[in-house]
């Protein structure tokens, strides 16, 4: 066991540190500290160009392996990466769907064809994604997806019908990623397949859901015999739910780091509110924030163990099966605690009609960690049955 | 980087818990709590040789094994478990970890070869009748008298102090207050005037015990380090041992996660096993939660300790490691230990179910060294003030 950093990576640190201070300036000055949780609405479009001035330094997918644009960068270095890039204040990635989940699926699972296609504007910043799970009769179950793909012999294509929601991002977009069933006699996660699809089509129609902060960050899609081309299904018909969840894997993976990192401004701020307004003086604030403090650095423990425990067969180690329910369940508390320091003053919003401060942001769109992505319940069951060896949950 | 264990500490984990799997039976354990010295002579005797955990992280100058914290904590952890009944805590992760840091040389030669040897246990003092971990919580006085010293007053809660041979007894500088006018003492229990009374506990598988002075006479050549000055280094030794015993508090939290879990795969109701029922199915994960979380803090709470005794980048970060591994572990066990009772129904309300034991256990050693709002409230100081 040993936690120090060698020389190499120090100077790795400062190479990236450097050249965050160069460049999150000028035009990009005001995006510091913006657009994390409850903040992706936020400057959308200054965001974007803020990823290709990220790739235009090679800062864009640091993990990805050398061939496909990435820097094959080691786990220190790339925590090295996300801790630098947090501590300047570097905004939100708009590109994070794109470079955390559909890029290392597609490098995994995907044709030559594909990572030609689809990787160079996920490394350049250009081309964004969002994830199509998600349906109205598809949340927690999701292999229940009822969204069809039929192939059109004559036209050459899949032809997609149904319906997604809650899809993130979505309207900023330029590809999804979407389970649907190509298998129409086929049930629960078998008959599944995994399609890149444009978004700007005649076929699809996004609709902006409004969330509990009043803005919108996810959507409806509906697909009416929305088009994808006969190369872009990723793997075989019925290979779906194989596909998609070797991508749930990329989630839990380096790039969560990134958040963590930012998780560590979200409490600074906390602490600097409670410090101007007193609240740090009371003794069951302190208590709640000493915890909060100390339970985040246990994150980073327990995620620098998961990095350095990797079975290299794809399993999840038990660090890694609890990490999702420890992550979202601490953010939560900390969305609680940032309204909860100010007091009364902090029920007062910003601005009429809804405009909200960020910690109010925060503490409403934290509600939602505990949702996406597995909800702690499932979270729970996940970890009971493979974590413990439990019984499974009893079928209907 | 590299946050995983080593093949060699692996093996050293391995060994210990087969060992320990064997010797500290719930037979065992029940036997040594009975019992007025609190654990079976033959069996630590049996570890002194054979074992030589005595000795795992005394230097090889002073006839030790010369490992790091890290091992060490591999073991406690593996103690937590099988609940080991034995003066390793006291002997290695207080007396051990106070010689290492405010000893001269000759007291380490002294001392340190004895306990390696076998035939010496140790054990700290370190608070007054009230307990605690601050500096406030040193009630026992001493004034210089001659060329030695005289103490007075009363340490409590001194672990294995029936049966420890070696009792280092941090005392206050007579009219001083907080952290000024702090000194080391090493007393040998053979001297005469020392007072020792044992202090029956709700955890029986610790003993404890209180002691008194009354003008009790020391030579100048008990002191340890400079007098009046010990207790930054007291502190530390204090930081040192609460990682221990966090490691031990985790091992705890992990064997009442296993034995829970295994006790709902077998016992049924209503047609099947309760471990399907999704509320228990829960319980069990965040129990597991707790225990990867405490591993997590404790595994890195030991490379920073290592840092702290050898040298090392980490160690400035030693208090707030040993807070934050004290804290989690402390709440993390009797939570699983409170849950663990409730999923075992009427039978983990028994004496004959060993899960009372643990229960107790993880309060006990909850409330020693600081409880987790100690801990936090330390942290809170640093970040807060
Ligand atoms: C902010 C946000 C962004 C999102 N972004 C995306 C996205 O980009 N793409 C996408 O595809 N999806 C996205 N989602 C959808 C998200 O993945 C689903 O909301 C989630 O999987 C839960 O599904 P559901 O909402 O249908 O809730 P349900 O599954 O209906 O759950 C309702 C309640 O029932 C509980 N429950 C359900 N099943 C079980 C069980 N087996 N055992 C115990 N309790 C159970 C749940 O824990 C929950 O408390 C997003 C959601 C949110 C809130």
């Amino acid at each position: 066991m040993k936690l120090s950093f060698s020389p190499e990576d120090e100077k790795f640190r400062e190479e990236i540190a450097g050249w965050l201070k160069a460049n999150l300036t000028g035009e990009f000055e005001k995006l510091k500290f913006r657009g994390g949780p409850g903040d992706e609405h936020t400057y959308p479009d200054e965001r974007v160009k803020w990823e290709q001035k990220l790739a235009e330094g090679k800062w864009t997918c640091v993990g990805w392996p050398k061939e496909y644009g990435g820097r094959g960068l080691s786990i220190e270095q790339q925590v090295i990466f996300f801790e630098e890039y947090a501590r300047a204040g570097a905004p939100g990635r708009m590109g994070h769907i794109g470079e955390g989940l559909a890029g290392p699926t597609i490098i995994a699972f995907g044709s030559e064809h594909q990572k030609q296609k689809y990787l160079p504007g996920i490394v350049a910043g250009t081309e964004l994604w969002c994830q199509g799970y998600s349906e109205p009769g598809a949340g927690s179950d999701l292999a229940n997806v009822k969204t069809k793909a039929r192939f059109d012999e004559a036209k050459g294509k899949w032809i997609l019908n149904g319906q997604k929601v809650w899809t993130s991002l979505a309207h900023e977009s330029h590809y999804c990623f979407v389970i649907a069933r190509t298998d129409p006699e086929s049930k629960a996660h078998k008959g599944l397949g995994f399609f890149l699809v444009k978004m700007d089509q005649p076929g699809i129609t996004v609709r902006p859901i409004e969330q509990i902060t009043g803005t919108s960050e996810f959507n409806e899609v509906f697909f009416d015999d929305a088009e994808c081309d006969a190369e872009d299904i990723v793997g075989e018909p019925g290979d779906g739910w194989k596909v998609a969840m070797g991508l749930l894997g990329y989630e839990r993976g380096v790039s969560t780091l990134g958040q963590q990192m930012a998780f560590q401004n979200e409490l600074d701020e906390v602490v600097k509110v409670a410090k101007e307004n007193g609240a740090a003086k009371d003794p069951v604030i302190r208590q709640r924030i000493a915890d909060l403090y100390l339970r985040l650095k246990i994150m980073r423990y327990n995620s620098m163990r998961m990095l350095s425990d990797d079975a290299g067969d794809g399993s999840l180690q038990k660090e890694a099966l609890i990490y999702k329910l420890y992550w979202a369940t601490w953010h939560r508390e900390l969305g609680e605690l940032a309204v909860d320091v100010q007091g009364e003053m902090g029920q007062v919003i910003a601005a009429e009609p809804y405009e909200l401060t960020r910690l109010q942001s925060l503490y409403l769109f934290v509600r939602s960690d505990t949702i996406y992505g597995g909800t702690n319940q499932v979270q729970r069951n996940i970890i009971a049955e493979r974590g413990l060896g439990m019984p499974k949950e009893p079928k209907w | 980087m590299d946050f995983v264990f080593t093949e060699e500490q692996q093996m050293i984990r391995d060994t210990a818990e087969s060992f320990l799997a064997e010797v500290s039976t719930s037979e065992a354990v029940r036997k040594a709590m009975a019992s007025d010295t609190g654990f079976d002579e033959a069996l630590w005797q049996q570890i002194c040789a054979e074992m030589y955990w005595q000795a795992i992280h005394i230097p090889e100058e002073f006839g030790g094994m010369g490992l790091g914290y890290v091992e060490l904590v591999a073991m406690m952890e593996q103690m937590g478990r099988y609940l080991l009944c034995a003066p390793f805590y006291s002997t290695v992760c207080l007396g051990v970890n106070t010689l290492l840091l405010a000893a001269s040389d000759e007291q380490k030669a002294e001392y340190l070869a004895a306990i390696c040897e076998g035939s010496l246990t140790a054990t700290l003092a370190y608070c007054g009748a009230r307990g605690g971990r601050t500096a406030d919580a040193i009630t026992a006085t001493w004034r210089e008298d001659g060329d030695g010293f005289v103490l007075n007053g009363d340490s409590s809660f001194v672990v294995d102090g029936m049966t420890a041979g070696l009792i280092l007894v941090a005392a206050r500088g007579e009219g001083s207050s907080g952290e000024e006018g702090i000194s080391l003492f090493a007393v040998p229990v053979d001297s005469s005037g020392l007072e020792r009374k044992a202090q029956p506990m709700l955890d029986q598988t610790r003993k404890m015990a209180s002691l008194s002075f009354n003008n009790f006479k020391l030579s100048a050549a008990s002191l340890l380090g400079e007098s009046g000055k010990a207790w930054p280094v007291l502190d530390k030794v204090l930081d040192l041992a609460s990682i221990a015993l966090a490691a031990e508090q985790m091992g705890g939290s992990q064997q009442l996660l296993d034995s829970t879990v295994e006790y709902t795969k077998e016992r049924v109701q209503f047609n099947r096993p309760i471990a399907s029922f999704q509320s228990i199915k829960h319980k069990a994960a965040d129990m597991m939660l707790r225990v990867e979380a405490a591993r997590s803090a404790v595994y890195y709470a030991a490379c920073v300790a290592d840092e702290a005794l050898q040298g090392g980048g980490l160690a400035d970060e030693l208090s707030e490691a040993a807070s934050i591994a004290k804290a989690y572990c402390s709440d993390a066990y009797f939570k699983n230990a409170g849950e663990s009772i409730q999923m075992h129904g009427g039978v983990g309300f028994t004496w004959e179910y060993d899960v009372h034991l643990y229960f107790k256990r993880a309060k006990g050693s909850e409330h020693m060294l600081g409880n987790a709002a100690f801990h936090r409230e330390r942290l809170a100081g640093v970040i807060l003030d």
